[in-house]
């Protein structure tokens, strides 16, 4: 070892100082913590949507914690108990009544995976108003958009775990649509259930992917989307680069370090979270039945189909813009060219960094067009959400086709209505408002 | 510009909101009363549980309704004879399935499985109208016909409490025949008591969870007095 790794931090002779020296000459505590924590610069002009990506940290962290003593008591298994059950739908009436504490445990992850949706969607609608993902964090985003694209597997997975009625025939649904793929569409939803119809095999592979699996991934791509922040600096409200403006120290002058500022402001954030989602958790657990939904009540039964098959809200609006689909083009099935859409209707959000033209990043300094846009993107969105938790209906169709032009249109059209907006001069410093 | 944005966002829904299919009585009871509990366990183990299971409930979780180990056992444990065991039926599934046309479902967790996307309470009033709505029909097989659960493989099990009501094709209203030996009144609380006992049976532990809610919000508040005054302490030289 070099002998200078030894004067990166120098004890003051008390045990704990030698203890930090024998540490820093060894493993990068000290400067990992300046650089990521107490030295770096974040903008100062945060503001309330600021506080949604350490909320996203807060909720993944407690998934994990609440999924792993969940994991010691649940059992994938689809064999039917003495009672007629299947064992799995059991195992989660028992975390429910016979273990203690089970059922905060339970609530605590069956709320989080409904509050992940809700902070992380509001995280991803702050980055859409104040561009935080153009030059030069595009790859900030695209992690982003990965951790968006692994979430869902994540909570589709997890969703048939219950093994209820809902989880079943949803899992049915969501599988069936790879058959619709040209060729390959029957063999590939075979090796997707491991059986004919979704069983015992499926409900295996999928608590593997839940517990294992895609958690591992979400933790590799948020450690690189937050490293590759901490790159470039974080973006602001004003869309301002405040790197381009340092002191003679070379710290940007609208910059505070991270570690005070912004950990006990996000705290203030955490506690006020964490009060909506004890609301909801000890008062309206089953979210008006939108975060555990009724049916689900009822176990899994192949032999019953459910009157109406609705995914959870977090997937409705995707499930509303596959439905929308319901012409045949090139020979091929409107199930296939539903699939095509929905999928890109989740992807398109990588191509964000590229469509955006204008040459203001934030919408404070955007006009009437850009502001008209995202109000009929958002309404758009809350619509197709909507659709996707009611029953087919001509009305629900036609509106839903309509709003999917606009969802695309939105994207689609981003190179030309981004570009035509008036702009208003933006500032050399931050403001804080 | 807001208001038109907003009309704009409610529209659609508003023409796709569906009209309510049945109409459903309110269930007048609530989870609270242990008294109705206590009434409604006893109605639930006569009535209930000699065809349909509870078979994620313990017969001890009983004592949480106010009774002693040995009330549970003397009154409420007909099928059973261990205090820890599952509330489960006697009767096999598949020849059941043979006498009533469908397994009877379990009963533990219904009334939050009848409960609907929008409304997650209304499993109770759902069983609460269901019980009260039976009527004679001599074209099904075991006799009986329910106004809400068309073609029901159920009997009326609650007749002789009841009555016997007959269905006026005329008003499309239930009219009480033959009657039973309880009047209107005292049933409909039998009824309720019961539903009750299913409501709380679905989470014997939601009224815990009520107060619990409680309890940690007011440490949340204070929590959050804290940590803004922490942040306004640090924040008060950031301009």
């Amino acid at each position: 070892m070099a002998a200078g790794n030894f004067e990166k931090y120098k004890s003051d002779g008390s045990p704990a100082g030698n203890a930090l020296e024998w540490l820093d000459a060894r493993f990068p505590a000290t400067s990992m913590w300046k650089g990521h924590l107490s030295e770096y610069y974040a903008p100062k002009n945060f503001n309330f949507w600021y506080f949604f990506g350490s909320l996203a940290l807060l909720v993944l962290v407690i998934q994990i914690v609440t999924g792993i003593f969940l994991v010691m008591h649940y059992k994938p298994d689809a064999a039917l108990n003495a009672s007629g059950v299947p064992i799995a739908f059991a195992s989660v009436e028992y975390i429910m009544r016979d273990v203690p504490g089970g059922w905060l445990i339970r609530y605590m992850h069956s709320t989080g995976a409904s509050a992940f949706f809700i902070v992380v969607y509001l995280h991803m609608f702050r980055g859409l108003i104040y561009g935080s993902y153009r030059k030069p964090r595009e790859l900030t985003w695209l992690f982003g958009v990965g951790i968006f694209l692994v979430l869902m597997g994540e909570a589709f997975f997890g969703y048939l775990l219950p093994w209820g009625q809902m989880s079943y025939w949803g899992a049915q649904v969501i599988v069936n649509l790879f058959g619709a793929i040209p060729v390959i569409g029957n063999d590939l939803s075979i090796i997707i259930r491991g059986d004919f119809v979704v069983g015992d095999a499926t409900l295996n592979r999928f608590f593997s992917f839940h517990v294992i699996a895609f958690p591992l991934v979400l933790i590799g791509l948020v450690a690189a989307h937050v490293l590759a922040l901490h790159e470039t600096g974080s973006n602001n409200p004003d869309g301002v680069e405040i790197k381009a403006n340092k002191d003679e120290n070379g710290i940007p002058r609208d910059g505070i370090p991270f570690h005070p500022y912004y950990t006990v402001k996000d705290i203030v954030g955490v506690v006020v979270f964490l009060m909506v989602f004890s609301a909801v958790m000890f008062w309206a657990p089953e979210g008006g039945g939108y975060f555990l939904e009724t049916p689900n009540f009822y176990p899994a039964d192949p032999l019953k189909t459910p009157p109406h098959i609705a995914p959870v809200w977090y997937f409705t609006p995707y499930y509303s813009i596959l439905r929308a689909m319901v012409w045949n083009f090139f020979g091929l099935d409107a199930k296939f060219w539903g699939v095509v859409a929905m999928g890109a209707s989740v992807v398109i959000f990588a191509a964000l960094p590229w469509l955006d033209r204008s040459p203001v990043k934030s919408i404070r300094y955007r006009g009437p067009i850009t502001k008209a846009m995202i109000t009929i993107f958002v309404i758009c969105f809350f619509i197709l959400g909507y659709l996707g938790t009611l029953s087919p209906s001509p009305m629900g169709e036609l509106v839903s086709q309509i709003c999917t032009v606009f969802y695309f249109g939105f994207f689609l059209g981003m190179p030309w209505w981004s570009r035509m907006d008036k702009f208003k001069p933006v500032p050399d410093r931050v403001t804080m408002k | 510009m807001k208001k038109f944005l907003i009309a704009l966002l409610f529209a659609p829904i508003m023409a796709l909101a569906s009209s309510a299919n049945v109409h459903l009585d309110k269930w007048p009871g609530s989870v609270g009363d242990k008294a109705a509990l206590q009434n409604g366990a006893k109605l639930f183990v006569n009535y209930c549980l000699n065809c349909h299971g509870a078979s994620y409930m313990r017969y001890k979780n009983l004592m949480e309704l106010g009774l002693t180990e040995q009330q549970v056992k003397d009154n409420l444990m007909f099928t059973a004879d261990k205090i820890g065991g599952l509330m489960a039926v006697a009767a096999r599934s598949d020849e059941q399935k043979q006498w009533f046309g469908a397994t009877p479902p379990d009963l533990t967790i219904l009334a939050r499985a009848r409960g609907e996307a929008g409304n997650a309470g209304a499993g109770a009033d759902w069983l609460y109208t269901y019980l009260r709505s039976f009527y004679r029909d001599e074209n099904r097989p075991t006799g009986w016909n329910n106004v809400i659960f068309e073609n029901v493989g159920m009997p009326h099990v609650l007749y002789g409490l009841q009555g016997q009501q007959v269905m006026n094709h005329e008003t499309h209203k239930l009219e009480l025949a033959v009657p039973g030996t309880m009047p209107a009144a005292e049933f409909d609380k039998s009824v309720s008591d019961l539903v009750g006992f299913m409501v709380w049976m679905a989470e014997p532990q939601q009224e815990f969870r009520r107060t619990l809610g409680f309890i940690v919000l007011a440490f949340l508040a204070v929590l959050f007095v804290v940590a803004y005054a922490l942040k306004k302490e640090y924040w008060k030289d950031i301009h």
